[in-house]
């Protein structure tokens, strides 16, 4: 038998009415699996208590790679496995350096950065994604509570929400084998079954 | 309902909501397209095929084809390559220095002046590359890569190579930075698709992307620190240009102030390419609530900005040449303004320093058909600056016995043309497949939850919202 994964499902339609919600349904014990909004809601990280974003980090680290890399690189070619007198310049001409050290300098830290972006986001063209409710692309912002993790009951749970100024509380559930579906997978329903009717609901 | 503020003009009009912004993007890539797409795109087809037969027989017979001689060794090349570096600055300004200063009418604009940057930087980089006449092995000279003949390798001295190294940074970067910001809209697109086909390859392009608030809180950080890298990258890549002029020894080249000149210029070309590709953009897309009136007069009047900087450079320029006390200078100078090319001295005086001036008249930015007009006279003077800076300043070189006048050929004419067609083609598509706002960004800034302007807004019917209807937004 298929396990099932059990969402409840809080509908929003103004940003600033869900960030007030999921300050008070923290504070009230509720674990929110997660939130998903249409754009970036600002405070909402805050809200949702998650630690600042660690991409400036990559993006200074690989940055002074890049600029080791050009140095060592532009040093080593010049100075050593080909030196040539330029212009009346010196080997290891450091000014003349700057330039291309400055661009590897931004390449690899571009590159770092959005690369570690999407490697730990799981970002990948042969992602299935997860879509609690189609509208999250949209307009509506919609908040995830998995009831598993939840000590209250489903009932409670939904008063809650709707208290907090949820517009709709429905439910998702995802199956075992929805939620591990492979690309190729995904690929044959999609050829073979079509698509789903939420998507034709959501164009009106 | 939206909210406007009682003291500026709303980003978006029309009382638009979250929905008819996606709607309203979202239609043109999900239907069919128009009658006006299909002529445009017939005709960029018609100027890439015609260019690409001449820009194909260039590269069979040689680069004699083109009209340079011994002592204009660089014409219309080189000035083709800078004035469409120049052109692809606006992109990344818009997107990156005014994210970094927070200017929020960028986000209707920013997603198309990206794409321009991307393509103006692919048309840019033809030139150079052809002009090496073997663009086959062009690469292998080009970049730091072991040869076989030896451990010969590139010469890191030179700005040249760091040409090579600031343009392809600047196109990788910013190519980097411009599909980033697709994703979020790649995914909207994807959750609407209906057929199966479409939902697949958005859904690849989308790369599973779900909205979710910790995916968009490192977003956001990897989008401020793209724009943070963008900025100076913007700035170094003109300037490395402008470096190939000015650390050379003939007249008219070997001065100071082309680094912030030619950025200047760069900003003011890409700002009129960009009204241009916006006018036209917003009519064939009823995007008219999305790019406004505030926005053609905010991008009008950058131009005015950067064409008084221009034109202020240009007159620095003589007062160096002649401060220098160098005879040679002080001839390149007034050999430019009643030489042999006087006519191209003043074509670009008129259309860059004159012809942005009249925009500080209300009346003429917001006057459309008047600033299509300028935006393209703008774009036809910077033209003639890079040709000015570079033929004038050869023509006439240190031996009398070598002057020599340039007279371009067909093949001049027609490997400019491909660009054109290859630029258009190339943006036509992106109008029809991709979304051309920014959906995520407008809708982010539809509602400004800055609460001091808030408290005193009014709805678009401009009646007083009572105060128990206000969403209150103190978090």
């Amino acid at each position: 038998m298929e396990k099932n994964t059990n969402y409840l499902v809080g509908v929003f339609g103004d940003q600033d009415v869900l960030v007030k919600a999921v300050k008070a349904l923290r504070k009230k014990g509720v674990k929110i699996y997660e939130v998903f909004t249409p754009y970036p809601v600002h405070f909402l990280e805050d809200a949702l208590g998650y630690k600042r974003s660690w991409m400036p980090r990559a993006a200074f680290g690989f940055g002074a790679l890049g600029t080791t890399c050009a140095i060592l690189l532009q040093s080593w070619i010049m100075g050593f496995d080909w030196p040539m007198i330029i212009g009346g310049k010196g080997f290891i001409a450091i000014p003349d350096f700057v330039p291309i050290t400055f661009e590897l300098t931004v390449l690899f830290s571009a590159f770092g950065m959005a690369g570690s972006f999407f490697v730990s986001q799981d970002l990948k063209p042969h992602k299935v994604p997860q879509i609690f409710d189609r509208r999250q692309s949209d307009d509506k912002h919609i908040m995830a509570i998995d009831l598993a993790t939840n000590s209250l009951s489903e009932d409670e749970l939904k008063a809650l929400l709707q208290e907090v100024g949820a517009e709709e509380v429905n439910n998702k559930s995802f199956t075992e084998k929805e939620k591990k579906a492979s690309f190729l997978e995904y690929v044959v329903d999609l050829f073979t079954k079509g698509v789903t009717d939420s998507a034709r609901e959501l164009k009106g | 309902m939206q909210i406007v503020s009682k003291v500026r003009e709303p980003l978006v009009t029309g009382g638009k909501t979250y929905k008819d912004i996606t709607e309203d993007v979202c239609r043109p890539v999900e239907g069919n397209p128009s009658m006006g797409w299909f002529a445009g795109m017939g005709l960029s087809l018609v100027l890439l095929l015609a260019g690409g037969y001449y820009l194909g027989d260039l590269l069979w017979s040689g680069i004699g084809r083109w009209g340079l001689n011994k002592t204009v060794q660089w014409a219309w090349d080189i000035t083709n390559f800078v004035w469409w570096v120049g052109i692809g600055h606006a992109g990344t300004l818009i997107s990156a220095v005014l994210l970094l200063f927070r200017q929020k009418w960028r986000t209707s604009i920013n997603r198309a002046a990206e794409a321009m940057t991307i393509f103006a930087v692919i048309c840019a980089a033809i030139w150079p590359v052809v002009h090496m006449g073997r663009p086959w092995i062009g690469g292998i000279w080009a970049l730091p890569l072991p040869n076989t003949y030896g451990s010969l390798w590139v010469n890191f001295n030179s700005p040249l190579l760091w040409d090579v190294f600031a343009i392809s940074t600047y196109f990788s970067v910013s190519l980097v930075f411009w599909f980033i910001g697709l994703v979020p809209d790649f995914a909207t697109i994807r959750d609407r698709a209906i057929k199966p086909v479409p939902r697949l390859i958005y859904g690849m392009l989308s790369m599973g992307f779900n909205g979710s608030a910790k995916t968009w809180m490192h977003y956001e950080a990897v989008s401020l620190i793209l724009a943070g890298l963008s900025t100076p990258l913007v700035l170094s890549v003109h300037t490395i240009v402008s470096m190939d002029f000015a650390t050379s020894v003939i007249p008219g080249w070997h001065t100071t102030i082309f680094p912030p000149y030619f950025v200047a210029g760069a900003i003011f070309s890409g700002f009129a390419m960009v009204l241009t590709l916006m006018l036209v953009t917003r009519k064939l897309y009823k995007l008219e609530d999305y790019i406004t009136m505030e926005h053609i007069e905010m991008m009008s009047l950058v131009v005015t900005i950067t064409g008084s900087v221009v034109g202020i450079a240009y007159i620095t320029e003589f007062v160096i040449a002649w401060y220098s006390g160098v005879e040679y200078e002080q001839y390149a100078f007034v050999n430019r303004m009643t030489g042999q090319y006087w006519w191209a001295y003043w074509s670009m005086m008129a259309c860059n320093v004159i012809s942005p001036q009249v925009f500080y008249v209300k009346k003429l930015r917001t006057n459309i058909p008047f600033i299509f007009f300028i935006s393209i006279v703008v774009n036809i003077g910077m033209w003639f600056e890079r040709f000015v800076i570079i033929v004038t300043s050869l023509h006439r070189d240190y031996l009398p016995s070598s002057w020599l006048y340039f007279h371009p050929t067909i093949y001049d004419v027609m490997c400019y043309v491909f660009t054109f067609g290859l630029f258009f083609t190339l943006f036509l598509a992106f109008a029809k497949y991709f979304p051309v706002v920014n959906m995520a960004e407008v809708k982010s800034v539809l509602k400004d939850s800055d609460s001091k302007v808030y408290k005193s807004r009014r709805t678009i019917s401009n009646e007083v919202v009572p105060e128990a209807d206000r969403v209150p937004v103190d978090l």
